[in-house]
């Protein structure tokens, strides 16, 4: 278990610093069961990284019409992306925890 | 800008790779969160003010008129059933049953869940399939199986009613009676059922002798190697998540509405545990007789399947231990005075009319509204 989890972390580390010639990226952070900001506002085409800093799994989805998606279940630790490329203004949320919310403004 | 993060990628890759050292730590840690009892008693205040959202805003007209159209059985097809009936206020606004029932004798494939604070609620049902009170107040009205009511018959029925058109009016000057004013007055009205201050409320206000010690401990527990609190958390007890915690039933619960999603499946809708003593038989499917059974069910009673929170998991409780649980859930209970049941509009005494009560109406009839 300790090991699986050290070994995705190192993984992760490996990847992305592979990919990096250090372009900006926006990260969220889902921690005691809230994203750590209510609004954001970014522009088209602009990624945002959702890492999951819980000790539990998050769900991250948006229902807003003309930008639906779903990214699935993030274990602890680890960290999934989306790119906005509609303008708009989308409401994130957790499926598991509907407390979390989160509005993206995609100028 | 600056609302919120943007750091290179080098920074987030090592933001990561903390964070997944951290969960290490912190998956060693479930259910022994070091917290001091006290600390956690300052996360279980009550609020002082319920909250309306600005679409649907509290006025004291619009939560009485809610209140009469809750209990007014002529809101069904067949003028018998109210949302009362099944939310019943002596039951702590459920219903007492395993399952609901509903018209015509239809039994109903879930239990009937509380009302109770539901002003702080997210997604409404077991399954979380509507997003808010005013949209949940008409799936009942509308479904043959509970109130079976034609929507344009009942604000044709409702008009019929000269008290009804003058409620209305207070409420929703220039408006009326519509089907969406029904349900804003409704959902009003549910957001002002809150019950009073219990046991448990003067303890965390600072009476040391409002609760038992074997409730005390049975707190503690709730909050470390029982691990309630991961989902019922809060003074409201729940955080209005959803997970399957293993009961062995066939309903899939959220995982209908949100099929994509494995941990979906067998998922219900965590419920507030104020007034739980009140509302027996539990879960979802009412198979669970008291709450020393609930206990046992997550002591070791649960099912363990893909979509089984992580969350659950074995507890081994000892037998006192249990009992402290049962005495703790028993403390969120308050004795409020009886609910006022209001008094009902009365129908038109100036014209002459006859009442359609054909003797075998079905599930399929339509409503049976006043003939003029
Ligand atoms: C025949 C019994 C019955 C009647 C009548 C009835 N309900 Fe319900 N109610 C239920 C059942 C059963 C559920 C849960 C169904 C499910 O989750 O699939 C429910 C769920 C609810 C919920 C969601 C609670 C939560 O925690 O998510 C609300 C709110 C509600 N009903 C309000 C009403 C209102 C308002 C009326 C009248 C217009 C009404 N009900 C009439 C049985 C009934
Ligand atoms: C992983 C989240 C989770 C944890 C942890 C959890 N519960 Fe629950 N609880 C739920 C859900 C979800 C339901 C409804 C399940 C259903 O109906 O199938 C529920 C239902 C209940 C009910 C029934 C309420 C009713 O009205 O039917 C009681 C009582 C209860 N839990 C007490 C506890 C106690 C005591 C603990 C700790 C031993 C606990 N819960 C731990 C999620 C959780
Ligand atoms: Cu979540």
């Amino acid at each position: 278990m300790k090991s699986k989890i050290l070994a995705s972390a190192v993984a992760t580390l490996f990847v992305v610093a592979v990919a990096a010639p250090a372009s900006a990226e926006i990260v969220i952070t889902q921690k005691a069961k809230k994203f750590d900001k209510k609004k954001i506002s970014i522009k088209k085409g602009e990624a945002v990284k959702f890492v999951n800093s819980d000790s539990i799994s998050h769900n991250t989805h948006s229902r807003s019409s003309g930008g639906k998606f779903d990214l699935g279940v993030s274990k602890p630790g680890t960290a999934v992306s989306k790119v906005f490329d509609k303008s708009g203004k989308f409401k994130v949320r957790c499926t598991i925890h509907p407390k979390m919310k989160l509005t993206v403004k995609v100028n | 800008m600056g609302a919120y993060n943007k750091i290179s990628k080098f920074a987030i890759s090592m933001v990561v790779a903390v964070s997944g050292f951290a969960t290490v730590a912190s998956t060693a840690a479930i259910g022994a969160e070091k917290k001091s009892r006290e600390e956690w008693k300052k996360e279980y205040v009550r609020p002082s003010e319920i909250p309306f959202p600005k679409e649907n805003p509290y006025t004291a007209a619009k939560a009485d008129l809610g209140r009469t159209l809750f209990f007014d059985p002529r809101l069904s097809g067949a003028n018998y059933i109210s949302c009362g009936t099944c939310h019943n206020p002596s039951f702590a606004w459920g219903d007492g049953l395993a399952k609901g029932i509903g018209h015509a004798m239809t039994r109903l494939g879930r239990r009937t869940p509380t009302i109770l604070n539901l002003a702080w609620g997210e997604y409404l049902m077991w399954d979380g399939r509507f997003e808010t009170l005013e949209q949940q107040a008409l799936g009942p009205m509308a479904a043959a199986v509970e109130m079976n009511q034609n929507m344009k018959a009942i604000v044709a029925e409702l008009q019929s009613i000269p008290e009804y058109r003058t409620l209305f009016n207070v409420s929703f000057p220039g408006k009326g009676i519509t089907v969406d004013n029904i349900a804003k007055a409704i959902a009003t009205f549910e957001r002002t059922v809150v019950r009073g201050v219990a046991p448990f409320d003067r303890w965390i206000a600072g009476d040391e002798h409002a609760i038992s010690t074997s409730a005390k401990r049975g707190f503690d527990l709730f909050n470390n190697k029982a691990n309630c609190v991961a989902c019922h958390s809060g003074w409201n007890f729940t955080d209005s998540s959803f997970h399957d915690i293993g009961m062995p039933d066939k309903d899939i619960g959220r995982g209908k509405v949100v099929p994509g999603v494995v941990v979906m499946q067998h998922a219900f809708k965590v419920p507030t545990l104020r007034n739980a003593v009140e509302r027996a038989p539990y879960m979802h499917d009412g198979s669970l007789k008291n709450l020393y059974s609930v206990v046992e069910h997550y002591d070791n009673g649960f099912v363990t399947r893909p979509s089984k929170s992580e969350e659950i998991y074995k507890l081994n409780l000892t037998a006192p231990e249990k009992t402290d649980l049962v005495e703790f859930m028993k403390t969120l209970s308050s004795k409020d005075a009886p609910v006022a049941l209001p008094r009902l509009p009365a129908y038109d005494q100036t014209v002459a009319g006859s009442l359609n009560v054909s003797p075998a109406a079905g599930p399929s009839t339509g409503s049976s509204a006043m003939r003029a």
